[in-house]
């Protein structure tokens, strides 16, 4: 039982830091995709480990049932929207930061 | 202790998305933004044991208007114009002072759940909550308030969707219809992404199906027409935004929308109307059961509550259509 409990404080502190990590690089990333990817953690990583991490700690199965369907909806969902928000970045004639652009300013 | 903090947690998220839309310009981000702040309120709803609200603000109020914003701002400029500073200064004075006005007001109202306030003295409170049971036979309360005991209230505000949708065909009916296809369109979203499509289809027989489960399940937790109609919308939303608006029109015609939008309010209004047959007052659903008026409250609630999901669905369906129909018939049209 304590050794659960430690695995899920492991897994939900892991989330929140990944979601720590995606708010900071929101802000400190230089351009558009890079931001993207790093809002993208938040949702899919560090959603999905405080979920993990919250299943290890629930009682009834109904609960968990729960929370196993919210985490297959994020998985699906989220990472399509940021997909389909890069897409929509890159067919609106936005390039990505790559490291030949870089060398050539 | 612990909700408290998310109390607080939650307000100041709520006030800081307030004064991010008072002073971004972008009108898209504004939009996404009161999506947000419809999304915190249903949080707080729900932390106020209001779940019902909770769900229909977050159908609503983060789903659909926003997604009817952006229809909108396709339409106009996506960029707020700035206010010359001569004319925003009166503004802001009379922002001010109704703020304290209302303030002022809200010290008159009593203190969060307490036990003394007007509502819950109301001799209303307690014979709606003792006598539901009894009355109306389903567990949750609110729907029987709203489905049987305010039923007159809930039939004025399915007209005033029906209405909202007829007022917007009116106006902006003429998209709805026109071909989008037509010239010089961007490749469909379909065609271009695979991700995207394989998802959606994925997801919208869930969506779907979960609209019908809010639909019928309605009178045991939290749930109903209102919340089921747009659920039930934005699944189709979501394929035309997908696959295109023509092949979401092929799905749905205007011509059966429309048809649904009234049969909904009819239904609503034939179960009264029915009552009344019966011998009954108008939505006295006890007459429908024959002599059994449990039963036929419980049939009444579920006919009305169908009325009101399908004349929802067909009006959130029609207001998009007209929306999108109507930007994507314009040349194509590049602000900033």
């Amino acid at each position: 039982m304590t050794l659960l409990h430690l695995a899920s404080d492991l897994l939900l502190g892991a989330g929140v830091l990944l979601v720590l990590t995606g708010a900071v690089g929101l802000h400190r990333l230089p351009e558009f995709f890079t931001r993207t990817h790093a809002a993208s953690i938040t949702d899919s990583a560090g959603a999905g480990l405080m979920l993990a991490g919250m299943l290890l700690r629930v009682e009834d199965g109904g609960t968990a049932v729960r929370l196993l369907l919210i985490l297959l909806f994020l998985l699906f969902t989220s990472p399509t929207a940021s997909h389909a928000l890069a897409q929509a970045a890159l067919q609106d004639g936005m390039t990505p930061l790559s490291g030949a652009r870089e060398r050539a300013r | 202790m612990s909700t408290l903090l998310i109390d607080i947690a939650l307000f100041t998220i709520l006030t800081v998305i307030g004064l991010a839309i008072a002073r971004i310009r972008q009108l898209f981000a504004v939009a996404m933004l009161s999506g947000l702040f419809s999304l915190t309120c249903a949080c707080i709803f729900v932390l106020q044991d209001a779940v019902d609200v909770a769900f229909t603000e977050a159908a609503v109020g983060a789903g659909m208007t926003t997604v009817l914003f952006l229809g909108a701002l396709a339409l106009t400029r996506s960029r707020e114009e700035s206010t010359p500073r001569s004319r925003s200064l009166p503004a802001m004075l009379a922002a001010l002072a109704t703020g304290a006005l209302l303030i002022y007001a809200s010290l008159d109202l009593p203190g969060f759940a307490a036990a003394d306030a007007p509502v819950h003295r109301h001799p209303l409170t307690a014979r709606y909550l003792q006598d539901s049971p009894s009355e109306i036979g389903i567990p949750n309360v609110v729907t029987s308030v709203l489905a049987s005991y305010r039923g007159y209230d809930t039939f004025g505000e399915v007209v005033v969707v029906f209405t909202a949708g007829i007022a917007v065909l009116m106006l902006l009916g003429r998209g709805a219809a026109t071909s989008v296809s037509a010239p010089a369109r961007v490749q469909p979203l379909h065609q271009q992404n695979r991700v995207l499509r394989v998802v959606a289809k994925l997801l919208i027989p869930f969506i779907l199906l979960f609209a019908l489960y809010v639909q019928f399940h309605g009178d045991y937790g939290p749930g109903g027409g209102f919340q089921a109609g747009v659920i039930f919308a934005s699944g189709l939303i979501l394929y035309a935004l997908v696959f295109g608006l023509d092949a979401a029109r092929a799905v749905a015609p205007l011509a059966v929308l429309r048809g649904l939008a009234s049969l909904g309010v009819l239904l609503y209004g034939g179960v009264g109307v029915a009552t009344l047959l019966l011998g009954g007052a108008f939505l006295e659903y006890g007459r429908l059961g024959g002599g059994d008026a449990l039963a036929g409250q419980h049939l009444g609630i579920l006919l009305v509550e169908l009325g009101v999901g399908i004349c929802v669905t067909a009006a959130m369906i029609l207001l998009f259509f007209s929306f999108a129909g109507r930007g994507a018939g314009r040349p194509g049209k590049t602000d900033e």
